[in-house]
């Protein structure tokens, strides 16, 4: 049997009131500009859209899934205060959901916002539900619905390697892996666009409402002089009939997703990764109450324990080293049935505290389970004593495991990401398959105020060497621009808006929301790992 | 001799039913079945079954024969012919008892003596059994006919011999208007149906049918096991049928019964028999107003309620009478206990006037049967009711210390009949075991033709009913969720926001019912119909499937059964069906506008012009490519606006042949 967590907090205290209502007040400000991205364009567009006869992109994408299924989306927040604040969702719909009983990546144009036209996140959204989809084999289903890269950014959209262009660059690799590519036109489908139909493995479009064309009809009557209409030079009759480009015509988009559902019912099932499953059984401790946890000052410290006890099958964690590296905590639970291996921190850490992670990580790889890190990480320990035990080369080694281990890797960020502290726990660039950040979290190279006592502290010594002075009221009006600029940069809403992460969630459905990526992971099977050397 | 196995020459709820009470004497059964049976519950249930023929009923329910050798085949000792089909065909039983085999039911003489109805009621006349006063002769002149008028007493009835529908009838309420009423009849008659003869009888205001149930033995003795009410008819069809009669005294009772003996001892009956009486129930009921119709020398259909109120099993004691024993009670024995009632449970689509129906039963559900409530079936679910027999699902029967209770358990068990792939009479049934007129036991054979409008009428399934149906269109059944599985297990997760669905469901005319759900993060519900929102504070779903809701504090059950497509909501007595719209199905009827050469090819043949009407499905175009002839059919019916192409001409892939015109609407 394993070991029950027991909670030491006090559910009615009044530091539990204050920690959940400072909670609540950051998850409404989040709630808030995800209910603004939910509705999509202007009501105006919307109501333009539908009577063309369209449905609307979630819709459509409700439409696509299972009845009932649920629908884990990223990049809700993404271009949230970008672009004049005028492309909600960055202009499309990503996520993952059920459609046949297979879990299924899905991306919708929205044609309500700026005719679905891709800015530079808008891009970068679709690049990382590909990437998604590819590390974890989801089939991907594209509702497109877009008037192609959107020109006045074209240089931040077109010609790097991260661009418009890698978006059929990975619909080829996935198809090369044998993860299915499907495109269902709705809309228009135009230069670059055409690619992502003619490149899926199947294509329907829609009679008289989809459009695919290199060019369009007022392009082509400046380059030839030809004059032809959108249908004439694109549309699903002509692709399903005689270019081949598309290959199933569909009556409107309900038909169509009735087709696509069909497509997807016909693939190959997934090889899904062999875990040792167990029936699922909820924490002993409510969820809910991690609203109250975290404490309303970020510079109190709190035992992240509590939060595990709240998220994993029975609050039954069995944990790995407890007297060693404590700062580090690490242990096996199930979440939702699905065995899980987690990291989280407990204080900054140590030379120990990345020994003992490196240590668990190979652990979790050879036994293939996957990997949680819970992030509330300052950083790494600094200082003459920690440089000296080579803390640099035992960061290393942490480093080393969470890069190369193959297992699928979780991360949430649950107060602060600073440093090498993001490094260690397996931040973006790490590759986690899923990011998910809680609406308290800061994310930066490192706290604001260090940052600006760091430029002072360089700024003062300067000054000192070429005999100036300088006043506590003239450093304090320097460090001031500095600490706002980390302050308003380390904000969980600016990082989701950039796709520094996945979204930002509501802590107390922690739970669901990292057994459905858990889940998700389950459709690739595990490879062994080879990890890279470590400074010994 | 005593019956040791009993082959049933009949079929559905009665095959099955007769089978019971054998297997619970210990008499092996044996049943027939033609080919459209072959899989039926009646031959599931029986030891040993015999294949008899095609589905025509005259290539092998009918067929005495066949039916008779199979009982030689089988071993069989007795044949018992359940109601209908040979169960009074005198031959039938001739050649039974030829056979050497038993005939569960009455002599070939009983039933030929009863078989013809106007000799049987000069039989009954003879016997001092009350008869339905008229003349029915050859004498038409006016003044013999209004003295005839006079004996049977006013008002009469004259009728066209031949007439029908109601034409060539007169009500005459008084002598001064007999000739006239009679003169216009004759015309009638005359213009109609080319007969001017007409005949009379006594006009019978509120007409009851109140039939007794009898038994003989071969012993000579003869009960009636009190009687039956089935005045709730539609077209001489019975509906519901209930024991004891409403408002029956036992001095009526004591008369009728006194009758129907004397008609079961005129032609030596034996075993179970009914004698119908019509009643003249203006005035309540009088013992000088009932009048013997017909005697029926069979079990009836309806036989359950009498069992109910008697106690007895009216099959076992057919066994024993056709054994040769001695009926185990005299008249004085039997006892008349509470109240029972019986519904017809038919496919027949009430509201579209009664026409019967057809379909596979994908769901079959229907109250829980206790001792007071009985359901005789022969169908089980996923059975189908085929058009070669009678449509007749199941008979509902429920029991009560009284009459009241005996409705209000009937009116339940309808409503908790659950029943999808068939339209059938449920609704009505239901309708009129609440009618107030019926409750009250104020029926009259008229009261659903009277009412049919009301008792028929389509309930439009209200906005409530039909956020019900969208939401079960959208919950999977509880059973079927993985729990193992958060895809499955965690219905509708969104981040944030509510997660919305649109459900589009047919509306039955060619159009949509577009239904959005928001399921909101507190589990409400806000249902978006096209004319109305209802909100849900919550629902949940029972392993069953059956949804439970909350509304403005207000708790409801529905139970929902789903088929393909189709989810059926019972809610309050109400059951409404709702299937949902399949976008690819309603293009798979509609077709293409043209047609398009498959590929390069020679025209071979063109069988259709410009203007030409065709139905889908008809080759209008050969195409004869890489040496084979490939025909081209009409993608839908409609009428060619344009043919491209003549015989002998050169085609290429892709290039379009012909045109239809575009579709109306």
């Amino acid at each position: 049997m394993s070991a029950l967590l027991t909670s030491q907090i006090a559910t009615r205290s009044e530091a539990f009131e204050t920690n959940r209502k400072a909670m609540e007040e950051q998850l409404a400000a989040v709630r808030q500009i995800a209910d603004r991205a939910l509705e999509g364009g202007s009501e105006r567009s919307r109501e333009r859209h539908l009577s063309r006869g369209k449905m609307l992109p979630r819709d459509r994408v409700q439409n696509l899934l299972d009845p009932g299924s649920p629908f884990l989306e990223i990049g809700l927040l993404a271009a949230n205060g970008l672009y004049g604040d005028e492309v909600p969702a960055a202009g499309a719909i990503a996520g993952i959901g059920r459609v046949m009983g297979r879990d299924v990546m899905v991306l919708a144009n929205d044609a309500t916002v700026k005719g679905g036209t891709y800015y530079p996140l808008t891009v970068k959204k679709h690049l990382r539900a590909q990437e998604i989809a590819e590390q974890n084999r989801l089939p991907c289903v594209y509702l497109v619905d877009s008037g192609g890269a959107n020109l006045p950014n074209q240089d931040e959209v077109f010609p790097d390697r991260d661009h418009f262009g890698r978006i059929f660059f990975n619909q080829a690799q996935m198809s090369a892996k044998g993860i299915a590519q499907i495109a269902v036109v709705m809309g228009s489908c135009t230069a670059g666009g055409a690619y992502v139909p003619a490149m899926s493995d199947e294509t329907i479009i829609v009679k008289e409402q989809g459009t695919i064309f290199l060019a369009g009809p007022p392009l082509v009557k400046a380059a030839t002089g030809e004059t032809v209409t959108a249908e004439e030079l694109g549309g699903g009759d002509l692709h399903t009939r005689l270019s081949g480009v598309a290959d199933h015509l569909a009556e409107n988009d309900a038909h169509a997703l009735v087709i696509a559902r069909r497509i997807v019912g016909n693939l190959a099932p997934a090889e899904r990764a062999p875990l040792n499953l167990t029936t699922p059984e909820a924490p002993a401790y409510d969820p809910s109450e991690i609203m109250g946890l975290v404490p309303a000052d970020p510079k109190v410290p709190f035992d992240i324990r509590e939060i595990i006890a709240r998220i994993v099958d029975g609050s039954r964690f069995d944990e790995f080293k407890a007297r060693f590296g404590e700062t580090l905590v690490c242990g096996f639970a199930h979440l939702h049935g699905m065995p899980v291996g987690i990291l989280a921190n407990n204080g900054v850490l140590f030379a120990d505290s990345a020994v003992k992670g490196a240590h668990f990580v190979e652990l979790c790889s050879q036994r293939k389970i996957p990997l949680l890190f819970l992030q509330n990480i300052t950083g790494f320990m600094v200082g003459r004593q920690a440089e000296a035990g080579g803390i640099a080369r035992h960061g290393a080694k942490l480093v080393t495991a969470v890069s190369t281990t193959a297992v699928p890797k979780i991360t949430m960020i649950v107060g602060g990401s600073y440093g090498a502290g993001n490094y260690g726990m397996a931040g973006r660039a790490y590759s986690p398959r899923f990011l998910w950040s809680w609406p308290n979290s800061r994310i930066a190279v490192m706290g604001g105020e260090q940052a600006a006592q760091t430029l002072a502290i360089v700024k003062r010594q300067a000054m000192e060497k070429r005999g100036e002075e300088w006043s506590v009221e003239d450093e304090a009006a320097f460090r001031k621009p500095t600490e706002e600029m980390f302050a308003r940069q380390s904000h969980p809403l600016y990082a989701s808006a950039r796709l520094w992460d996945d979204g930002v969630i509501d802590p107390a459905r922690s739970r669901d929301i990292l057994a459905l990526s858990l889940a998700t992971t389950l459709n690739a099977p595990i490879d062994d790992t080879r990890f890279g050397l470590f400074r010994m | 001799m005593s019956i040791n196995k009993l082959l049933i020459a009949n079929r559905g709820e009665i095959a099955c039913r007769v089978m019971r009470t054998a297997r619970d004497l210990g008499i092996a059964t044996v049943a027939v079945y033609s080919d459209a049976d072959a899989n039926a519950m009646h031959v599931a249930m029986a030891d040993e079954a015999v294949r008899i023929g095609p589905a025509p009923v005259s290539e092998s329910y009918l067929k005495g024969d066949t039916i008779i050798e199979a009982a030689r085949r089988t071993g069989a000792d007795a044949i018992h012919p359940g109601y209908g089909f040979l169960s009074e065909n005198p031959d039938f039983v001739e050649a039974v008892e030829k056979a050497g085999l038993i005939f569960v039911g009455p002599s070939a003489d009983a039933i030929r003596a009863m078989g013809l109805k106007d000799q049987a009621k000069a039989l009954m006349e003879k016997a001092g059994v009350p008869v339905v006063p008229g003349y029915h002769g050859e004498e038409q002149d006016p003044a013999a006919l209004k003295a005839i008028a006079g004996e049977i007493g006013y008002p009469v009835l004259i009728k066209a011999r031949a007439g029908g529908g109601g034409k060539g009838m007169r009500r005459v309420e008084r002598e001064d208007e007999f000739e006239e009423a009679f003169a216009s009849a004759r015309r009638e008659g005359q213009n109609s149906f080319g007969d001017p003869t007409c005949l009379i009888e006594k006009y019978i205001d509120k007409p009851r049918h109140i039939e007794l149930q009898v038994f003989g033995d071969n012993h000579g003795n003869a009960v009636h096991l009190f009687e039956r009410d089935c005045s709730l008819q539609r077209r001489h069809q019975k509906v519901i049928e209930e024991a004891p009669a409403p408002g029956m005294t036992e001095e009526m009772r004591a008369a009728m019964g006194e009758a129907a003996v004397q008609a079961a001892k005129a032609v030596n009956y034996s075993g179970a028999g009914t004698v119908e009486f019509i009643v003249d129930a203006s005035d309540g009921l009088h013992p000088d107003r009932f009048w013997f119709m017909e005697m029926n020398t069979r079990l009836q259909v309806e036989h359950p309620v009498t069992e109910y109120v008697t106690g007895l099993d009216l099959v076992a004691l057919q066994i024993l009478v056709a054994n040769g024993e001695k009926l185990p009670f005299e008249q004085d024995d039997l006892q008349l206990m509470g109240h029972a009632f019986e519904a017809r449970l038919y496919a027949e689509d009430a509201e579209a006037g009664f026409l019967p129906a057809t379909g596979d039963l994908d769901t079959l559900v229907f109250a829980p049967e206790t001792e007071d409530v009985r359901i005789d079936t022969g169908v089980r679910q996923g059975d189908s009711i085929t058009p070669h027999y009678d449509p007749m699902i199941a008979k509902i029967i429920t029991y009560g210390a009284d009459r009241a209770s005996a409705l209000a358990k009937l009116k339940r068990a309808l409503d908790e009949t659950i029943i999808t792939g068939s339209v059938t009479n449920r609704a009505f049934l239901s309708r009129l075991a609440d009618d107030p007129e019926f409750a009250a036991g104020d029926v009259d054979t008229g009261l659903i033709g009277r009412k049919q409008d009301e008792l028929t009428a389509r309930v439009e399934a209200d906005a409530e009913t039909k956020a019900l149906a969208a939401l079960a269109m959208l919950t999977p059944g509880a059973a079927s969720a993985d729990a193992a599985d958060p895809f499955a297990a965690l219905h509708n997760f969104r981040l944030f926001g509510p997660a919305r669905q649109i459900v589009l469901f047919d509306d039955g005319e060619g159009g949509q019912i577009e239904i959005a759900v928001e399921r909101r993060r507190d589990g409400t519900r806000h249902v978006v119909l096209p004319d109305a929102t209802v909100d849900f504070d919550n629902v949940a779903v029972g392993d069953d499937g059956a949804l439970t809701v909350h509304r403005d504090g207000l708790m409801s059950r529905a139970t929902v059964v789903r088929s393909g497509s189709t989810i059926t909501i019972s809610r309050n007595g109400q059951t409404h069906s709702f299937t949902r719209h399949d976008p690819a199905a309603a293009l798979d009827d509609a077709g293409g506008d043209g047609l398009i050469a498959p590929m390069p090819g020679l025209v071979r043949q063109v069988n259709a012009a410009s203007g030409d009407r065709v139905e889908k499905g008809r080759t209008l175009i050969v195409l004869e490519a890489m040496k084979m002839e490939h025909s081209l059919t009409a993608p839908r019916d409609g009428v060619i606006a344009e043919l491209m192409v003549g015989e002998g001409d050169q085609v290429e892939q892709g290039a379009l042949l012909l045109q239809l015109e575009p579709e109306e609407g």
